[in-house]
């Protein structure tokens, strides 16, 4: 029956078919007929990739569940009050402290000073790279504003503490040989490219007629830069600046080499501070015996880390719904 | 509802036929004197020895075929032809008997005074009071008061205060496309300019919206000098007092919109209004 069709199609088609006389019907028909294993292949093919992308969510619980398993040992054993409310962290000494604000307040200094250096000059650069910048002078600049992202962190860390803290000593010689400035400042160096490069893809992706709309009513760029472009990409901008508050909260390396590991709970930005990341290396490469509460109080700390991120994404998500200009 | 688009177009048709007797007594000021302008986007021509001089209180229609330069005319007047990289010009074009084109005039300034609406409504994602407002906030005006009935009075200018009355705080963009253009000429008006130029204003529209913009130009003609580009040649037949038809960059001509469609003196004129290219 099949092949009968074909075969008056060929008739019609006459002599251009006769010189490839392939029968492409026939061969698709024959095809289909071993489709039988392509079609089960179809089918799990949801399932499959289900699987997949489940993997990293069922890391995630994994991770978590350790976490919170391993830090309620630590909590039989150091009341949860003297964890959060202490603010003296003596792990090794013979009557040891665990008290994990010196650690939060570290952590929420290095980040306040980093946040402080990238959050204006990256603004600022996605300002000049999107609305100022000549297609040339972008296209160079916005790969070597990159590469920055991609020094590695030790490299950042060993520049802190080699060149930018004996930097500040000479100009300021009260400052520590280790302190929470000069990795802070390099931190938001490290910083800038991030939010330069989001904030920056968030403003192009602006319609230039909302820009010509604000022009034509007699505006300058400047004006249409801060009342339109800005408002219409906060959303992104917003984003941009939470996910560099998470990097600097996760940032280990910088801190650990370039502020030391003196617990101090102070507020003064000269002195040695250690951040909740420097302390889990400190502990974690130096001997703490499993079991030992100094090994349980490893978990509590990432718990409280984890915690602290996991509310910024929560916040971030909060506030760039709220202030999305929706066009 | 359609007995008040026959009145429109009763009235429509009054205008049109009073057009003839207006241009014999030539009282109106000039707006825009153009002489011998030429534009060029890099290599390309795109305007040559253009001279028009445009009216106060009237409406002008450009028309043409794709890529005549009648857009690019438009936007000479208010200088937003310059965001394209590499356009140069030479002539001039007289406002207000300053050469707008002297790099030493004020391009903001300008821009004041000369509203523009264009081919696809560009409201900001901003709320409904806040697109109105946008305009004499940027030009000093803080005073609340003040502003609320800026934004009134825009919104009524442009007939679409009663739609949007009650609710000024919502998101210009929950608007209707025709409305969402309304908006922008309710806009331009808040700051009270002398002239609004128009893009295409209804290529975007559907045709009950072009209806309302159409009505709306010719209440606005009576405070505002009024530049329309348009593709639709029964647009600027309906709305129009003068008609500059361009073509490869040049006027071919310019006349009471009554003489262009009844009795051109052109032949490609003729061949264009008649449908027989473009």
């Amino acid at each position: 029956m099949l092949r009968k069709g074909c075969h008056n199609k060929m008739a019609t088609n006459g002599d251009l078919n006769k010189k490839n006389a392939v029968d492409i019907g026939e061969m698709i028909a024959r095809n289909k007929q071993k489709k039988s294993f392509s079609n089960y292949f179809e089918k799990a093919i949801p399932t499959i990739l289900f699987i997949i992308a489940i993997i990293s969510v069922l890391t995630t619980i994994g991770i978590v569940l350790t976490l919170i398993t391993e830090a309620v040992e630590f909590f039989k054993r150091v009341p949860i009050w003297d964890f959060f409310t202490g603010t003296i962290l003596k792990p090794l000494s013979q009557n040891p402290e665990f008290g994990v604000l010196p650690l939060i307040n570290g952590t929420i200094m290095s980040t306040i000073i980093a946040m402080l250096v990238a959050g204006p000059i990256g603004l600022m650069s996605a300002i000049y790279l999107s609305e100022y910048a000549s297609d040339k002078v972008r296209r160079v600049l916005k790969p070597l504003l990159e590469v920055l992202a991609g020094i590695p962190t030790i490299v950042y860390g060993f520049f802190a503490f080699t060149f930018v803290t004996p930097l500040i000593r000479s100009i300021f010689p009260g400052v520590d040989a280790t302190n929470i400035l000069s990795p802070g400042l390099v931190m938001g160096v490290m910083i800038i490219p991030m939010i330069a490069s989001l904030s920056e893809d968030a403003m192009t992706s602006v319609p230039n007629a909302m820009r010509e709309g604000s022009l034509a009513m007699g505006a300058t760029k400047l004006e249409t830069t801060i009342k339109v472009v800005i408002p219409a990409a906060l959303s992104g901008i917003i984003a941009s600046f939470v996910l560099g508050i998470s990097r600097a909260i996760g940032e280990t390396m910088i801190v650990t080499i370039a502020s030391g590991s003196s617990k101090n709970f102070t507020f003064d930005i000269t002195q040695s501070m250690q951040t909740m990341t420097a302390y889990i290396v400190e502990v974690s490469g130096g001997d703490a015996p499993a079991g030992s509460t100094i090994y349980y109080s490893l978990y509590a700390v990432a718990l409280t880390l984890f915690v602290f991120t996991l509310i910024m994404n929560l916040l971030a998500r909060y506030v760039s719904r709220k202030f999305r200009e929706e066009y | 509802m359609s007995s008040s688009s026959e009145n429109q177009k009763s009235t429509v048709k009054l205008k049109v036929d009073n057009v003839a007797v207006d241009t014999t007594n030539k009282n109106r000021n000039i707006v825009y004197d153009t002489k011998d302008l030429n534009l060029w986007y890099s290599e390309t021509h795109a305007l040559r020895d253009i001279n028009l001089s445009i009216y106060e209180k009237e409406v002008t229609a450009i028309i043409g075929p794709s890529g005549c330069g009648k857009s690019t005319y438009i936007k000479t007047l208010n200088r937003m032809v310059e965001l394209v990289p590499g356009v140069r010009t030479t002539g001039t074009i007289s406002y207000q008997s300053k050469n707008i084109l002297d790099k030493s005039f004020k391009v903001e300034d300008l821009r004041t005074r000369v509203g523009m609406v264009f081919q696809k409504p560009n409201p900001f994602p901003k709320s409904i009071y806040d697109n109105i407002a946008y305009g004499p906030k940027i030009h000093g005006i803080r005073n609340k008061k003040i502003l609320d009935e800026v934004v009134e009075k825009s919104l009524r200018g442009a007939y679409i205060w009663d739609e949007v009355k009650d609710r000024l705080n919502e998101n210009a963009y929950g608007l209707s496309g025709g409305q969402q253009q309304r908006l922008c000429i309710a806009r331009c008006l808040a700051v009270q300019p002398d002239v609004i130029l128009m893009d295409e204003p209804t290529s975007a529209l559907d045709p009950k919206s072009t209806l309302r913009i159409e009505e709306l130009v010719q209440e606005l003609k009576n405070d505002y000098s009024i530049i329309i580009v348009t593709h639709n040649m029964q647009q600027a037949a309906r709305i129009s007092d003068r008609t500059a038809f361009f073509l490869d960059g040049k006027v071919v001509e310019y006349d009471n919109t009554n003489n262009i469609f009844t009795n051109p003196s052109d032949t490609r004129t003729e061949d264009y209004i008649s449908g027989r290219f473009g």
